[in-house]
């Protein structure tokens, strides 16, 4: 099931941009194959000469690329899609399109390019896909909004990490994992906690096997962002694990006005003397000494996630590049890093011998600024927050949200909790804030952030224009509940009619402001007033809320004003028990489930 | 859960050896007929049945509750659902989830394995749980669109995991984290316990405690319900017509047959004849019976409030320490009724049997007082 508007193609070079986000090298190191997220291809890249050869058309947003063991085919995870494109390597032209989960982010063949596998982010599991027969034959639980996969040297164990963290009990510390696939049994065998952590990236396993690597944020959510000041709003940090160390320890990246922002991909060179970082927020690749950190980590008992003294023992550079460095690939001697510069269309080159940029490639796309495009540059860097700590990105994880719940206001510890929201589709939800006190995005993004969230002086006023360009354009993503026809099922028509029902079953009429459709009304679910639902807590300044609206309600649990709902279930089962959230009581488990059907396809 | 039939110890009796009239013939040719009539089990040869030789786990070596509800045979590790935490049997240690670990709830009722994934459902007195690779994700009808919180029985069909609740069948998509409820608005359930749930390449079967059984067609999306057709609860007036009773406690389907327990004796349907087991014509211990599991289309094992009984298509054995002593025992009933007790040294650690699983030739059983592994001896 999935229906999600068209998107038109531009049809020149010149009309549209890039956004190189993943990249893989041919064994032979002669081909760098570039993914490209907003243009839907792979430009196919001689990697010695820096020219673009070819451009191969792939599916909607791609945002994962892998290569198989004998290079001979490509495959790329179409996140809006909810498929896998093959590509034959010989003739650069897709063969199949496989079918996956709901938007897969990470994808890798194993070793003997038989299986398949896709992390699903929305659907939050591992498509397993048997190659010879198409067919997906298992899905396998992983962490909320699984999106990367790495394969040990070996091609025994598969690591898979998530950028959402598990919804657990209200206000407390976010819980990730990376999740291990034995590739023979196709099982999960092991879950690797990760205490504290709230968005997990890229994972870089050494030549020997042994040294595991994970970039990952540990956002400090539960005490008021006003310690920004004070230090850290995240801590961009490493968790590593392997039999180079005990168990999974967590190292931080950062220094005092020297954040590694966002650290996204990691790669281990050959001989396993350097570990390279990259920062999409602060926009440099880090440089760690494996053996200094090794022995720091062995020297040192206790925790060391929260020092921020810590990273001077092993962090040993920082390599400017462009703006928003995502993937990182090594060639295959170590001497070469390339760099996807997502958002300058270009690959930059290090030379690993003195970690300096030697070369950049451009790889074509439009070069005009637009608003647009202007706006997302600002939207994923952290040059703006105080010392650079962080940026919007780093709570709307590639434009959408964190599944956290945050302590914003210095108005107290613990007072006013608010749920992140989603950001996709905002025009015509304005006011934005739980509060509905900012009139309009520009209000959000301007003061409002340099106020609470950045503590610093933060966009001149055409900054702040292309910023709300970019976030009231963020678009619709495709919705995976509606039928491709755009009808509904019999059980959303069920929903459907719970939804907008005007009397309870036994006939007595619901007041019209306490009809869902009253307050979740107009294209956007939304009558963009504020509203009293009964769900206020002592901590909450006022029992009002913004309405939010639904479009896509189903995937940013958890749900009400401060994300104590777990689930959509809960809003009604747990949350309303005085029938203020609309008139719920009255309704059978079943039909409260319809209910659900329905908002999902919304 | 609902109250339990009350144990009535009782010798096991063999049944369907005639003996008829001897009182009215002469003593001794009444005594030389009941000397030939009683050596005829020991001249027949004894039908050669399982033998097993018992290990039994309570709490005092790691058990987490001796009230066992279930078992399932994971590999060669063993998940025992206690009253009292959920234990993992592996590499001769017991490991035990609770609810600290994030299980539902402490007494798990029932158990499933998704052979593909590995991942264990379970179903508690306070929801669904699923474990995998130690991760436990717990769905209840709070957070979820599971219809009740007390799961007595969890199976699971490809990527949807079945429940048998106390409020009607729930259906998870572990796909889309869709959820389908089935219940008397739309299926002829007309009660609501469900009691256990049984999956085959075509078929769910349910047992409805109260209400039969029910058909759901993987195909069609189609319910049916089986039903007694004497409607009578406590005699059987038309055996072999139909479901034995409406009070059924499992079902099991293979190889395209369905077998189903009930506390008043047991079922098997083949799709088109049905073929009843009580007591007074089988090798069943006791009517009542809280699972059947099928090995096959002809065998199954019964756990009965009276002991283990196992049925190969013609002849029947029962497992058990003695209702009154305690000592180990075991009988061998052959297809003409004669019962011939075998010399054992061991037996499950209660005749109070709820459950059981196979291990290649190994059976694990689940009972009142602990859990049980019988280790095949031929």
């Amino acid at each position: 099931m999935l229906a999600g508007p068209a998107r038109a193609k531009p049809e020149s070079d010149e009309a549209r941009y890039l956004s190189p986000r993943e990249m893989v090298l041919s064994p032979d190191g002669r081909w760098l194959y570039v993914m490209c997220e907003a243009s839907d291809e792979v430009r196919v890249v001689d990697a010695q000469s820096g020219s673009v050869v070819k451009t191969v058309a792939v599916g909607h947003v791609p945002r994962g690329i892998a290569m198989s063991t004998d290079g001979k085919k490509l495959f790329v995870a179409n996140s809006w899609d909810d498929t896998v494109s093959e590509i034959d390597t010989g003739t650069l032209k897709v063969v199949r399109t496989l079918t996956t989960g709901f938007e897969p982010n990470g994808v890798i063949a194993d070793r003997e390019g038989k299986t398949l596998y896709v992390a699903n982010r929305l659907s939050n599991d591992i498509s397993v896909i048997d190659l010879a027969s198409e067919q997906e034959i298992k899905r396998l639980a992983a962490g909320r909004g699984a999106s990367y996969l790495t394969l040990s040297p070996d091609g025994q164990r598969l690591y898979c990490t998530h950028v959402y963290p598990k919804i657990g009990a209200h206000r407390t510390p976010p819980e990730s994992e990376v999740t291990v696939i034995d590739t023979q049994r196709q099982m999960v065998v092991e879950r690797k906690p990760l205490h504290n952590v709230a968005g997990v990236f890229h994972v870089a396993v050494s030549s020997d096997g042994k040294l595991a690597v994970a970039a990952q944020l540990r956002p400090k959510n539960l005490v008021p962002l006003a310690h920004v000041e004070h230090g850290w709003a995240f801590g961009d940090s490493l968790a590593i694990f392997g039999d180079d160390v005990n168990g999974v320890v967590q190292v931080p990246l950062d220094e005092l006005e020297r954040y590694v922002a966002m650290p996204f991909a990691v790669a281990i060179t050959p001989d396993k003397q350097k570990l390279y970082v990259g920062s999409s927020g602060s926009e440099v690749i880090a440089v760690i000494d494996i053996p200094k950190l090794l022995t720091y980590v062995r020297a040192t008992k206790g925790p060391i996630a929260n020092d921020l003294s810590a990273s001077a023992n092993y962090v040993v550079g920082r390599i400017p590049v462009g703006r928003n460095p995502k993937g990182l690939v090594l060639s295959r001697d170590g001497t070469r890093l390339f760099v996807a510069n997502r958002l300058d269309d270009s690959i930059g080159v290090i030379d690993t011998a003195s970690d300096v940029v030697v070369s950049s490639i451009d790889l074509g796309g439009k070069k005009d600024m637009t608003s647009l495009r202007r706006g997302e540059r600002l939207f994923y860097t952290a040059r703006f927050a105080f010392q650079g700590q962080f940026s919007c990105a780093n709570c709307h994880i590639d434009s959408t949200f964190d599944g956290l719940q945050w302590d914003l206001e210095p108005d107290g510890f613990g007072v006013d909790i608010v749920d992140n929201r989603s950001i996709e589709d905002l025009s015509g939800t304005e006011p934005f804030k739980w509060n509905g006190g900012n009139p309009n995005m520009a209000t959000e993004c301007g003061p409002r952030t340099e106020k609470f969230f950045y503590r610093s002086q933060s966009y001149n006023s055409a900054e702040l224009a292309d910023l709300v360009t970019y976030v009231m354009a963020l678009p619709y993503r495709p919705n995976r509940y509606r039928l491709p026809g755009g009808e509904l099922t019999p059980t959303q028509e069920r929903g459907k009619a719970v939804f907008e029902r005007t009397q309870t079953k036994n006939g007595t009429p619901i007041p019209q402001s306490n009809q869902c459709g009253y307050c979740h009304s107009g294209p956007k679910y939304t009558n963009t007033k504020l509203a009293d639902v009964g769900s206020g807590k002592p901590t909450d300044r006022s029992p009002l809320v913004d309405v939010p609206q639904l479009p896509n309600v189903a995937y940013s649990a958890p749900y009400l004003h401060d994300g104590s709902a777990k689930s959509m279930e809960e809003i009604w089962t747990v949350f309303n028990p005085h029938d203020t959230h609309g008139v719920t009581n009255d309704l059978q488990k079943d039909e409260l489930n319809d209910l659900i059907e329905y908002l999902r396809t919304l | 859960m609902k109250s339990r039939q009350a144990v009535v110890v009782e010798e096991y009796s063999p049944r369907g050896h005639g003996g008829h009239g001897v009182s009215l013939m002469k003593p001794a040719l009444a005594i030389a007929l009941l000397l030939c009539v009683l050596s005829i089990p020991l001249l027949a040869a004894t039908p050669d049945m399982p033998h097993f030789r018992w290990e039994n786990f309570t709490t005092a070596n790691g058990l987490p509750d001796n009230h066992v509800f279930s078992v399932l045979v994971d590999g060669s590790r063993i998940w025992a659902a206690t009253e009292n935490g959920l234990g993992l049997y592996e590499d001769g240690k017991w490991k035990v989830f609770t609810t600290a670990d994030g299980l539902a709830h402490r007494a798990v009722l029932s158990l499933a394995l998704d052979k593909r994934t590995g991942d264990v459902w379970a179903g508690t007195m306070g929801g669904l749980s699923r474990i995998s690779a130690g991760r436990i994700d717990t769905f209840n009808q709070l957070n979820s669109g599971l219809s009740n919180d007390v799961v007595y029985g969890v199976a699971v069909q490809g990527e949807y995991v079945w429940t048998a609740t106390a409020a009607g069948a729930s259906r998870y998509n572990t796909r889309t984290g869709q959820w389908s409820l089935f219940n008397e608005r739309n299926t002829p359930m007309y009660e609501i316990w469900t009691y256990a749930v049984t999956v085959g390449p075509d078929k769910v079967y349910y047992a409805v405690w109260g209400g039969g059984v029910l058909e759901y067609d993987i195909k069609t999306e189609r319910w049916k319900d089986y039903n007694d057709p004497d409607g009578e609860t406590e005699i059987v007036l038309f055996k072999d017509q139909g479901l034995i009773h409406e009070i059924t406690t499992s079902v099991s389907y293979v190889d395209s047959i369905l077998w189903v327990a009930t506390y008043f004796g047991d079922s098997r349907y083949d799709g088109r004849n049905w073929h009843n087991f009580l007591t007074k014509d089988s090798g069943l211990p006791s009517n009542f019976t809280n699972q059947v599991k099928a090995i096959d289309a002809n065998r199954a094992w019964f756990s009965t409030d009276k002991g283990l009984a196992y049925y190969d298509g013609t002849n029947w054995a029962l497992y058990r320490p003695n209702l009154k002593t305690g000592a180990p025992e075991m009988y061998v009933r052959d297809a003409e009724g004669n019962t011939t007790p075998v010399a054992v040294e061991t037996a499950p650690a209660h005749n109070y049997v709820l459950a059981v699983d196979f291990q290649g030739d190994d059976i694990w059983v689940a009972t009142a007082k602990g859990l049980s592994h019988g280790i095949r001896q031929k």
